[in-house]
Order: structure tokens, then sequence, then C-alpha cells
């Protein structure tokens, strides 16, 4: 059997599992605040997958939901500019009872299409910030960049969105 | 808090709920077909109570009665085989209808291929001895202790045996003080009478 079997890991490693059943709930809303429905399903797929595959070479454990939004926060990225680079191919590949759901339509939709345009370090500031309610040393950790940094990009992304819903 | 922000705070939430169903069983599915998935886990209903086997690729590692809480369970085998373990009932289920069979008397041994990862030192040779004890027979702590190696060593087979981590598949409830006293059970007295009537070999004393 491949895989790192009866290894000495470094870090005491939490079973997957337990990752997935903490977590599905809020990475699944901030998916859906940074790309909406449905592809925060797919992207929260891709965001478990992935961490899955680099799981085990972790050298790190104190952060394991920081390192989730990370990925979730990159999944999110790819999903868009694929939306941007094929907007007409939505429905190919989607599966015919996805089909039979009626297409969601967001309240304040406007706003929400643009948050999807802004960077996606300030798309994901901002919704740790607000839709999270976020101190802004908490959205610094989930983002995995400093306390500076995250408050520049939720007053980025604020001037942004005010000049783009103020048109 | 401005306008925006206020708005930016009423995430809308119109949308369909996260299924986690359908998450979980497409997540094992593809991890599984990755491979990505080292350790599966579902659980079991049977006479004995909620049953949790656990299966690697190379076959049925961990098996737990009701009473051992399923967080440490999850821990110990994140720990001692591998963190990569997912919750899916499908790659456990040759293992859940052979068990199903066997409570029903339809089975007297398992084909299940056996994966001793979580066996150590002295309880390899005890265990391994154990698994081969048919159904219908009963044997001894000092027997097993010969099989593997150490005539003299009955007390430590009985604490290997303790620490089986695979009961029923791997019949340590076959295995009774020499006097006929029933000896131990990780699971409790009353699942090892049971186990021991459903093969017709519960002692008449039956202590």
């Amino acid at each position: 059997m491949a895989g790192p079997r009866n290894v000495q890991y470094s870090v005491r490693l939490p079973p997957f599992q337990s990752l997935v059943d903490a977590h599905a709930g809020e990475l699944h809303r901030f998916l859906v605040a940074c790309v909406g429905y449905p592809d925060a399903e797919d992207c929260l797929q891709e965001t478990f997958l992935s961490a899955l595959r680099a799981y085990p070479r972790l050298e790190r454990a104190e952060n394991l939901r920081g390192w989730l939004y990370l990925i979730a926060h990159r999944k999110a990225t790819d999903a868009i500019r694929r939306r941007q680079r094929h907007p007409l191919s939505d429905l190919d590949g989607v599966p015919p009872e996805r089909l039979a759901v009626p297409a969601t339509r967001l309240a304040d939709d406007g706003l929400w299409g643009a948050v999807r345009r802004l960077p996606s370090k300030q798309r994901a500031a901002l919704v740790h910030r607000f839709v999270f309610d976020l101190a802004y040393r908490d959205v610094a950790a989930r983002m995995g960049v400093s306390e500076e940094a995250a408050r520049q990009n939720v007053s980025a992304g604020l001037r942004r969105l005010r000049l783009e819903v103020s048109r | 808090m401005t306008d925006l922000e206020q708005r930016l705070a009423n995430l809308p939430d119109a949308g369909p709920a996260l299924d986690l169903d359908r998450l979980q069983a497409e997540l094992a599915r593809r991890a599984s077909r990755a491979g990505l998935l080292d350790v599966a886990y579902a659980s079991a209903d049977s006479p004995l109570g909620k049953l949790t086997v656990f299966v690697t690729r190379r076959g049925l590692v961990r098996m737990a009665y009701e009473n051992e809480p399923d967080d440490l369970l999850l821990e110990e085998l994140a720990e001692g085989v591998s963190p990569r373990l997912l919750r899916d009932p499908r790659r456990t289920d040759a293992a859940r209808s052979e068990l199903e069979e066997y409570f029903e008397g339809h089975r007297r041994s398992f084909d299940l291929p056996i994966d001793w990862s979580l066996v150590h030192g002295f309880a390899v040779g005890v265990l391994q001895a154990t698994a081969r004890v048919p159904f219908g027979e009963v044997t001894s702590y000092g027997e097993m202790a010969a099989e593997a190696g150490s005539p003299r060593a009955a007390r430590a087979a009985g604490n290997a045996l303790g620490s089986n981590p695979i009961p029923i598949v791997v019949p340590c409830h076959r295995v009774l003080h020499a006097d006929g006293g029933l000896g131990g059970y990780s699971g409790g007295l009353d699942r090892k009478r049971f186990l021991l009537h459903l093969e017709g070999t519960l002692p008449a004393s039956g202590r």
C-alpha cells in the first residue's frame, strides 16, 4: 500500500474527517460570498481534495482552519477566473439534477457581482471582515497575512466597491 | 458601520443549504479514486450495538464497539495509521456485510483481509494465532502464549488480547481461562457471552 504509513509525523495531525465536520459549513458560506451558487459547492469539494492531498506533508498544525481558508480562497479565485474566461459555458458539465434547481438569485445581486470582480485578496478580506464579522487580527490569521495588510485590503476593497456601486 | 458594510454583512442565505451528505459522499469517492484516502470508516448496526469499522487498502484495520468514543478512535487511527481518514460507507460495505452474515448465523469465517498495522510486538504473534482459532472452538491464554513462542507468558497474552484492535474478526472471544472461566473482554463480558453462545461454545458455567 502506498502512502505514509507508520511514519513518525513531526506534527500531530487530527483525523481529516474532523476538519470536514468542523469547517465545511463556514467554508461553504465563505465560498458562497466569494463565488455564489452553485460554484461554492464545487469549490468546497476542490478545497477539501487539495487539502487532503497536501495534508500529510504539513509541517505545522496550529492553524489548520486558516490553512483551509487559504486553499478555499485560491479555489474561489480560480473559479472566478474560469468564469471570466468562459462566461458562456456555465452549463457545460452541470449534471441535469442541478439544472432543475432554479438559478438562485442572491438578494443584492449587484453588490455581490461587484464583490466578485474585486482583486481576490480584497474580496477575501471583505468577506472575512464583514460577512464573518472578524477583527482585523483574525482576518489576518485567516488570510495568512499581516494585520496591516488585512486592513489595507479591506479599505482598498471598500473604496473600489463604493466606486462600482455608486456608478 | 456604513451602509455598504451593512449590506456586506447581510450575506444572502436564500440559496440552497449545503448538502453535507452529498459533499461527504462525493469527497470520499474522489479522494478514493485519487489514492488520497488511507482509512475509510463507517458504522454498522449489530446485535451487540453499533460497530464502527475502519478499513485501509490492505484490509480491516480496526473495529470498535460503541463503548469506545468516536473522537478517540479517529485520533488513534490518524496517529497509528494515517490522518487521511474519511467517513465512507461504500468502502466498508464488504466488511459490514460479512459481519451481518456472521450475526445471522450464515458465516463461520471471515474472508476479509486483515491489516495488522495497529498491532505491535508480542501481540502480533498472539493475535495472529488467535485469528487461526476456528468458529466453534475455544482455547486458552496459555495456548495462545505458547503459539506466540512464550508458553509461560499467559498474562502477557491476556494483555495482548485485551488490546485486540479487531474484535469479532480476530476472535479473542474464543480465548478462555484454562479452567473454563470466561476471562476478560474489552467489550464487556456480556458481549463475550453473546458471541460464544452464537458459536455454540459458551461453557455451561458461563462465568
